[in-house]
């Protein structure tokens, strides 16, 4: 079974996150981390080939040359082999061109050895869309299983089975591999990497590709191909007149007079 | 550039499996009725049974022209079918704009739809006007610390729209909306995902925590105990909510958690009991109106951005605040 995880590299959720005069997120290089969720569907992918016993996991991202300690980390918790797309006409790229250069890489890598399953996280922490998995599942015309909370392989059945949480209800979805699923936070517990985990991937393969390699037409992606464009962005100004009480006993009766003079209730 | 201002605006609309609209619907289609510029508004109807007559009859209030019910032969639940049957609506009306209310679901259809169309999509709006011929969404981003606004330049927008966002208001004349079925050609490629379950939550009686206007949520620092908290959401007619921690311990269903993870939401009021406000839960109620919290630790982060803070126990403060609330109400 050849999976394949989506990992992103993003400004740690921890720190000053900000946007630049061009809309575009803030990536000093610093403080970037990977995407605390796509911790998830590495750990995922990892557990699927390890109930197989046999397998492989690469972990594939895009962005510029720092993005590349995302797919190390993947490395470190334990995947075989790393794939990084890099190229200067990616920047600017929303969601669904992030989705365009992903689903080119992921049919550059199934030309090579096919690809049974690929795996996301639920969302990336900084734009926070959730629209990648199923827009990946589209542009490779694959079947999508998002969101699953639980997710099993049936390896002879060659099916993959998804039970996810909505707002309103409750879902099992299933589907004929290959096919792409994104899972949760509460999928799993993701592992920590070890130092023998982290040693051994300083001998692991990272391939770095370009659009040209994937055949991508540098105009489809990047802020050429973007089809929403952040016309202005502004920090939001801090919040006014704040009321800080401590409760002499009498506190919860404040509570409600704020409510009512603010017209709350 | 094309006039969006005459072009007519498609709005799925969400309901429960008896026909009932789900809350934000309401609202998107208030929005998409004053942005059609009288090219009318087209409502897509995603489910077994026809629209019932007063939920017609409401939505004709709201400025409704047309109610497309979608019938196909797949499960509609399912987002490749969803889109596709969204797809097939937009050619058929000439749409440039299609509303969804902002859930997982809608996002999951938004994506095929804009794949499939080329479309722009923008989720989480809690805004969207005309400007220079573009729609123009507006939305807060990086856990609501940052505000956007964000164009779209594709011919087609895909806009979710988050709930809460719009003030419902009756069209200036109602309209007795036409109903018309669609049939939607499924392909090969939408059915190859099956539906084995799908088990609808039942409603708790109070409001949906993703659309009510008070949410009141409880931490850790109830240690298990949701009364308090359940009784000041009774008193002010509010949704009650949770951290993670509250739900992994399993005091409370999972689909209580508010999040980055969990359900967003930006009620008018948040009132946070014995909650840290930990960068992941900001993520999810930061852009709320007021924010109240009740935490007896005064150094806990949520202070930083709470409009009315209590350095206090909760389980003395929220009761105290709730019997004050039921006292000023019964003064009238
Ligand atoms: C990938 C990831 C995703 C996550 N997603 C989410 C998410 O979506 N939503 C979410 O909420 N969390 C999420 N978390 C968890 C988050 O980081 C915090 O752990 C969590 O929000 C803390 O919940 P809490 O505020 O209830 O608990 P704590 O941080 O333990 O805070 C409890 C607070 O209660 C106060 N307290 C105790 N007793 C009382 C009392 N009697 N009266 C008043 N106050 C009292 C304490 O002073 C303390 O401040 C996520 C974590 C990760 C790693």
């Amino acid at each position: 079974m050849r999976i394949v995880v989506c990992v992103k590299h993003v400004p740690d959720i921890q720190s000053e996150r900000a946007l630049g005069p061009d809309g575009r997120a803030v990536r000093d290089g610093g403080d970037g981390t990977l995407n605390e969720l796509d911790e998830n569907a590495v750990e995922a992918a990892l557990a699927l080939v390890e109930g197989a016993g046999d397998g492989s996991v690469t972990v594939l991202t895009v962005g510029p040359d720092d993005a590349v300690d995302a797919v190390r980390k993947g490395l470190q918790m334990g995947a075989d082999e790393a794939v990084h797309v890099v190229d200067d006409a990616i920047a600017g790229s929303d969601a669904l061109g992030t989705a365009r250069v992903l689903a080119a890489a992921v049919r550059h890598l199934d030309a090579q050895t096919p690809v049974d399953l690929v795996v996301t996280g639920m969302a990336g922490l900084d734009g926070l869309t959730s629209l990648l998995p199923t827009a990946l599942a589209q542009l490779l015309d694959l079947p999508a299983l998002p969101l699953g909370a639980e997710l099993t392989v049936d390896v002879a059945a060659r099916t993959v089975r998804v039970r996810r949480n909505l707002d309103h209800a409750t879902e099992v979805l299933e589907a004929p591999l290959p096919a792409v699923v994104s899972v949760t936070d509460q999928a799993n517990e993701p592992r920590y990497p070890n130092f023998k985990g982290i040693m051994a991937a300083r001998k692991k393969p990272v391939t770095t590709l370009a659009l040209a390699d994937l055949g991508v037409d540098p105009t489809e992606v990047g802020a050429a191909g973007a089809r929403t464009q952040v016309v202005a962005a502004a920090a939001r100004p801090a919040r006014e007149d704040r009321v800080l009480v401590n409760d002499d006993g009498t506190a919860g009766v404040r509570l409600a007079q704020y409510l009512v003079e603010h017209k709350l209730v | 550039m094309t006039d969006l201002t005459a072009a007519p605006v498609l709005v799925l609309l969400d309901h429960t499996p008896d026909g009932t609209l789900r809350s934000p619907v309401r609202e998107i289609v208030t929005l998409a009725a004053g942005l059609s510029g009288g090219a009318g508004v087209h409502g897509a109807w995603a489910g077994a049974g026809e629209p019932p007559a007063e939920v017609l009859v409401e939505l004709g209030t709201l400025g409704v022209t047309h109610v497309h019910r979608l019938v196909a032969d797949a499960d509609l639940h399912l987002s490749a079918v969803l889109a596709e049957a969204l797809g097939s609506l937009v050619d058929a009306t000439g749409a440039r704009l299609v509303l969804l209310v902002s859930s997982f679901e809608n996002k999951e259809a938004a994506a095929r739809l804009a794949v499939a169309t080329g479309a722009g999509v923008v989720t989480d709006a809690d805004g969207l006007v005309v400007e220079d011929g573009r729609y123009v969404a507006s939305k807060t981003v990086f856990a609501g610390t940052w505000s956007t606004r964000c164009a779209v330049t594709a011919p087609l927008a895909v806009v979710a729209v988050k709930a809460n966002s719009v003030t419902v208001e009756a069209a200036a004349a109602p309209v007795a909306p036409a109903v018309v079925e669609h049939p939607v050609a499924v392909s090969a490629g939408a059915r190859r995902v099956t539906l084995v379950e799908r088990t609808e939550r039942p409603s708790s009686g109070r409001p949906d925590l993703g659309s009510a206007h008070v949410v009141v949520v409880g931490g850790r620092g109830t240690e298990g105990d949701f009364s308090a908290v359940e009784e000041l959401a009774d008193v002010l007619g509010g949704a009650v909510g949770a951290t993670r921690v509250a739900t992994d311990e399993g005091w409370i269903g999972h689909d209580a958690q508010i999040g980055q993870t969990g359900v967003t939401v930006s009620p008018r009021l948040y009132i946070g009991a014995g909650v840290s406000g930990a960068v992941h839960h900001r993520g999810g109620m930061q852009a709320s109106g007021t924010i109240v919290a009740v935490n007896s630790d005064a150094d806990a982060p949520i202070f930083e951005i709470a409009d009315f803070g209590v350095v206090g126990d909760l389980f003395t403060v929220l009761p105290q605040a709730a019997a004050e609330l039921r006292r000023l109400k019964s003064e009238g």
